[in-house]
């Protein structure tokens, strides 16, 4: 490894995120026009990656306001991955927290479902379960069974926020709804034959799926759900998850 | 599908279906492989479609060879098994770095010509000929800034970096000329001086006049936003005069024409290729 280079590398990036270098051999670069096409083109295709990534929040908020507030994320968190489909992790917690978005508290999350799309876009092809195969088992060996969702599946539920609603309308642009509800909302998302669909989905479905995602069974992951929404109808439910192909198949039975 | 690689055309999503039905003689086209590394969805299942007609070429942007770190293992690992999914004709990378400390820096960042540098890179890229188990085509940056840390002439340290590593070229004659333009050097005798035999691919672009600059004075940059100026099509015709047929590509990847107007510009190279051909 060669120390010199490294710093040299180290003190062009520093540069250009504006952090100006004591070394007069950078000096002598950065103050060429040449270095700002280095500095707009790293910038630039930040923005660009989480514009592409984040369509809805352009739309709400605007081209302008949008490239500002993403610059200063793409500033403060360069991409880790060379895949720049992937990059913005953090953005929706970067809008939570930004105080110019104070106004838009459902801006956060919105923009989790953006990535909620993105992940299921880029997801691994995994067939869906057969739900004949859970038909022939019976009721006990059917409540130890764990379901895991597919690769392909996402799901979030916005506790105080129509963020749902919002994100739909944007999204398709189409209308929004003159009634929000404000009391919580949630939505599945799922890609099927290359298209991501989504539906709305319960408290109850959220946490019924947190549960098979972190392994419980059956029997577990239902008895939370009703815990969470005690009008739960819990084969109602397993329908409507087996039907949007939410699981993966095989399944695993836990004894 | 003809074995023969003549002029291609990067390739773009608006253009699926026309690439996907384009029946032109060696015909292929290019991809750069970062949009393609996910696990599984309908963007694989596209290329894998037009690899079901047309030969494909990887043209990586990330691999940050001249980085201060060898090449990332898991990029390079997903970059492998596109290798194998899509057993690409052409596989290449860039003379430049992106990469430090596990961030991206979506550029291709300026390389001091050193020989401590020179060693770097071609250990680098003998890694990852090694690990992707294909030989890789370098390509000659695009320059906007005056270095006078080189110890090496960007030719010679492309030479060198073939003997070392067993790589090969990728020439791509608007970055030579712009950089020619940008930092003052001779674009024919740049191109003069490339090992004829390491060249294994030719790209064409256009390019713009840096905003508010007049063209004397003003930075040429690499925008692949025009069509190929006709200064380029001067210096390619010099090039397979000298070197014979190479598959050749036009890249554009802004301001984005109808295919019918990418294949005019493409159809232009394949004619001079062919004409070169005949020559041989």
């Amino acid at each position: 490894m060669n120390g010199v280079a490294d710093t040299f590398q180290r003190d062009f990036i520093r540069a250009i995120y504006g952090i100006d270098s004591e070394d007069s051999a950078l000096s002598a670069l950065t103050t060429q026009p040449g270095f700002k096409v280095y500095r707009n083109t790293v910038l630039k295709a930040c923005v660009d990656a989480l514009a592409a990534n984040y369509p809805t929040i352009v739309r709400l908020v605007g081209e302008e306001w949008f490239r500002s507030a993403a610059l200063i994320h793409a500033c403060a968190e360069p991409p880790e991955s060379v895949c720049l489909i992937e990059y913005g992790r953090g953005f929706a917690d970067f809008l939570s927290m930004f105080g110019p978005a104070a106004d838009l508290p459902y801006l956060g999350d919105v923009a989790r479902l953006d990535r909620c799309w993105t992940e299921c876009h880029i997801a691994a092809d995994e067939a869906a379960l057969d739900a004949s195969m859970l038909a022939e088992l019976s009721e006990v060996d059917l409540l130890q069974s764990a379901l895991r969702p597919r690769s392909g599946v996402r799901w979030h539920w916005s506790p105080s926020q129509a963020a749902y609603s919002i994100w739909q309308a944007n999204r398709t642009q189409g209308a929004l709804a003159e009634e929000l509800d404000w009391s919580g909302e949630g939505v599945l998302l799922n890609r099927i034959d290359g298209h991501v669909e989504w539906q709305a989905a319960s408290r109850g479905m959220c946490v019924f799926l947190d549960a098979c995602v972190a392994g419980q069974d059956l029997q577990s992951a239902t008895a939370k759900a009703v815990q969470a929404e005690p009008e739960l109808d819990v084969a109602r439910l397993l329908g409507t998850l087996i039907n949007a192909e939410a699981f993966a198949s095989p399944f695993i039975t836990t004894q | 599908m003809k074995a023969t690689l003549g002029a291609g055309l990067g390739l773009k999503p608006q253009h699926f279906d026309d690439a996907l039905h384009c029946t032109q003689d060696e015909m292929w086209f290019e991809v750069h492989p970062e949009n393609y590394l996910m696990a599984g969805g309908p963007r694989l299942a596209w290329l894998d479609a037009v690899r079901s007609r047309h030969p494909l070429s990887l043209h990586g942007v990330s691999l940050s060879l001249a980085g201060a770190a060898p090449p990332d293992a898991q990029h390079l690992g997903r970059l492998a098994g596109l290798i194998r999914r899509v057993e690409p004709a052409l596989v290449s990378e860039h003379l430049a770095w992106s990469t430090l400390d596990r961030r991206y820096y979506p550029d291709l960042l300026p390389v001091p010509r050193t020989s401590a540098v020179l060693a770097r890179v071609a250990d680098n890229i003998q890694r990852a000929q090694n690990q992707l188990q294909h030989r890789i085509a370098i390509e000659n940056p695009s320059h906007y800034l005056r270095m006078d840390n080189h110890d090496w002439s960007e030719t010679d340290f492309l030479d060198e970096l073939v003997r070392r590593s067993g790589c090969g070229l990728l020439v791509d004659i608007n970055n030579v000329y712009v950089s020619a333009h940008n930092i003052g050097y001779d674009a024919r005798t740049y191109l003069d001086n490339l090992p004829a035999e390491a060249i294994l691919e030719i790209h064409l672009a256009g390019h713009s006049i840096d905003a508010g600059e007049d063209s004397e004075t003003g930075l040429l940059i690499d925008s692949h936003d025009a069509p190929v100026n006709d200064a380029v099509w001067t210096l390619y015709r010099h090039l397979i005069e000298r070197i014979g047929e190479r598959p050749t590509l036009i890249e554009r990847d802004d301001k984005i024409p109808d295919f019918a107007e990418l294949m005019a510009e493409r159809d232009r190279a394949q004619e001079l290729l062919s004409t070169q051909g005949a020559l041989k």
